[in-house]
C-alpha cells in the first residue's frame, strides 16, 4: 500500500467538496462511464474537481484500494465515497443525488 | 478479455446463495454486461456496500477480465 498516494487522495477529498476520480478530464472524458457522471454533475450545476487517473497510474491503482471499489469513475462528496457510475445514475434518476448534495450543503442548480 | 454470463452468475451465487441473478449481455460481445441481483443479504446495506459485496463475489475480476458490469442491487420486496 502506497501511503503517499493515499495521503494525496485524502488531501484531495478533504480540500474539495466534490471530487470525481475519472478517466480523462471533465472537458475531455476518455471513457463513457466517466462522461456520464460528468454530464450528471454538469446538469445539476455542481462544481467539482476532476482527477484524471489516466495521467497518474499511482492514483489509478490507489483510489481502487482506498475506496475498496474496482472501477473508475468514483465520486466523493465532502470526503465520503458516494459511488460509481451505476449508483450515481440511479441516485440521479430517483432524485436522491440532488438531496444528498443539498443535505451536505453543496449548491445545486434548481 | 471476455467472461461468460453463466460464470458471473455462478460466482455471485457462491457468495450469495439466495440471490436471484439476471444478467444481460448488453452488446453481445461477452464484455459488457448488466446484472440485476436481489438478495436478502443486502437488507439494511447501502448501495455502495451491496455493490462491494457483488464485487467481492467476483474475486477481483471486476475491472480486470470483466470490463463492464452495470449493477443494480436490492433486497427482495416484502
Amino acid at each position: 500500500m502506497d501511503n503517499t498516494v493515499h495521503e494525496r487522495i485524502r488531501q484531495d477529498i478533504t480540500d474539495n467538496n466534490v471530487v470525481l476520480f475519472m478517466k480523462g478530464s471533465p472537458v475531455f472524458p476518455q471513457c463513457g462511464f466517466s462522461a456520464a457522471v460528468v454530464q450528471i454533475l454538469s446538469h445539476l450545476g455542481v462544481k467539482f474537481k476532476g482527477v484524471d487517473v489516466l495521467s497518474d497510474p499511482g492514483v489509478r491503482q490507489g483510489i481502487k484500494e482506498f475506496s475498496n471499489w474496482p472501477t473508475i469513475p468514483q465520486l466523493y462528496v465532502k470526503g465520503e465515497f458516494v459511488g460509481g457510475c451505476d449508483i450515481i445514475r440511479e441516485m440521479f434518476e430517483t432524485g436522491e443525488l440532488q438531496q444528498l448534495f443539498e443535505g451536505k450543503g453543496v449548491p445545486v442548480r434548481a | 478479455m471476455a467472461m461468460d454470463a453463466a460464470m458471473i452468475e455462478r460466482l455471485i451465487k457462491e457468495s450469495l446463495p439466495d440471490a436471484q441473478v439476471s444478467i444481460e449481455d448488453l452488446r453481445g460481445d461477452g464484455d459488457h454486461y448488466a446484472a440485476h441481483v436481489v438478495s436478502d443479504a443486502f437488507r439494511g446495506k447501502t448501495r455502495v456496500q451491496q455493490h462491494q459485496m457483488v464485487y467481492q463475489a467476483l474475486l477481483g475480476r471486476m475491472g480486470n477480465e470483466l470490463h463492464a458490469l452495470a449493477l443494480q442491487t436490492g433486497a427482495p420486496e416484502d
